[in-house]
């Protein structure tokens, strides 16, 4: 079969690229619709008295691997299908309430070609509130070097993230 | 900054493989779809089964998942008390004394692809403790927690770091 969905080809980006900013109006739902998805069953993520007078934070609060999932969905969004996340690194500087806004940016930073032939992008995503960083992300994604590539198919010493 | 020696039983910890377990319960694709659904991810590629054919051999797990699939039930029969995922995270808040705790940083790298029906397994290595440091939050210790996967096959899934910060809340 060939896959119609877009397919981002490495040669394609360059550093300084911007992705699209993505923007989603946070609500309670969304708090704990993502906690549950991930079977993170804990109070500060569906209880807001237990996040109030425990966790000292003003509402429930997005939980990391929701997040996680959130910054997965924007960088595939981005590259297609055929894009493959090789490695993320989340850093949390603030949490993420009902009631907020929170917009997803990403810029691309690094662009390479390992020594297997894989193109990898480096893309700096930031999660933002109101203009606040909450949660940074720095990602390593393998991108396709050509039509007849996959980065799925790596596999062993041909896949280093 | 630093205030308290680190616990001789906590020292001994660090580089120590602990708590080796095994997922409860196959991957699947129930979750699969929840997780997309929770972030609006329309990826095809976890969607539509001809494209997980043509790209992946069949379908896959999105990578960012791959702890799901170890977050214990909220309660199993004959189970005395909740299980705790990062188990080790828990042990350091109770030993430290330290009653609240958040992650401030995490990195995941990723290997062979989760698919549904695999069992994966894992353990859980404590790789540094801070001395005592005051943030915003409270006084307590920054920890770091390695944790790596391997599906039924032995192969390498993914390795993640947690980076914790335990502490008791500063007096207001």
């Amino acid at each position: 079969m060939t896959v119609t969905a877009p397919r981002l080809l490495h040669g394609a980006v360059v550093v300084g690229d911007l992705l699209p900013v993505l923007r989603y109006d946070v609500t309670a739902t969304t708090v704990v619709l993502g906690a549950l998805a991930s079977r993170d069953w804990r109070p500060m993520h569906h209880d807001k008295d237990f996040a109030v007078n425990r966790n000292g934070t003003r509402d429930i609060f997005l939980n990391t691997p929701n997040q996680a999932a959130w910054f997965e969905r924007y960088l595939t969004d981005w590259s297609g299908p055929h894009g493959r996340l090789g490695r993320v690194t989340f850093r949390m500087q603030g949490s993420v309430f009902p009631g907020d806004t929170m917009e997803l940016h990403g810029v691309v930073d690094e662009v390479a070609v390992d020594d297997t032939g894989c193109g990898w992008a480096g893309v700096d995503v930031t999660l933002q509130v109101a203009g606040d960083v909450k949660t940074t992300c720095r990602a390593r994604l393998a991108l396709p070097v050509d039509d007849d590539d996959n980065p799925w198919r790596r596999r062993g010493d041909r896949w280093k993230p | 900054m630093t205030t308290t020696a680190l616990p001789d039983d906590v020292a001994a910890l660090i580089g120590v493989p602990q708590y080796e377990e095994t997922g409860e319960f196959p991957v699947e694709r129930g979750y699969i779809w929840t997780t997309c659904s929770s972030v609006e991810n329309g990826n095809p590629l976890y969607w539509d089964d001809e494209v997980a054919d043509a790209l992946t051999d069949g379908p896959v797990a999105p990578p960012t998942m791959v702890s799901v699939w170890f977050r214990p039930h909220h309660w199993a029969p004959g189970r005395q008390k909740p299980a705790l995922p990062l188990q080790v995270h828990f042990d350091l808040k109770e030993r430290l004394g330290l009653p609240e705790a958040v992650m401030t940083e995490n990195t995941i790298v990723f290997h062979e692809p989760v698919r549904p029906g695999d069992v994966l397994r894992t353990h859980q290595v404590l790789r540094s403790v801070s001395g005592e440091k005051t943030t915003k939050l409270g006084t307590g210790r920054f920890w770091v927690i390695d944790v790596e996967y391997r599906n039924q096959r032995d192969d390498l899934v993914a390795v993640e770091s947690y980076t914790g910060f335990g502490y008791r809340r500063s007096a207001s």
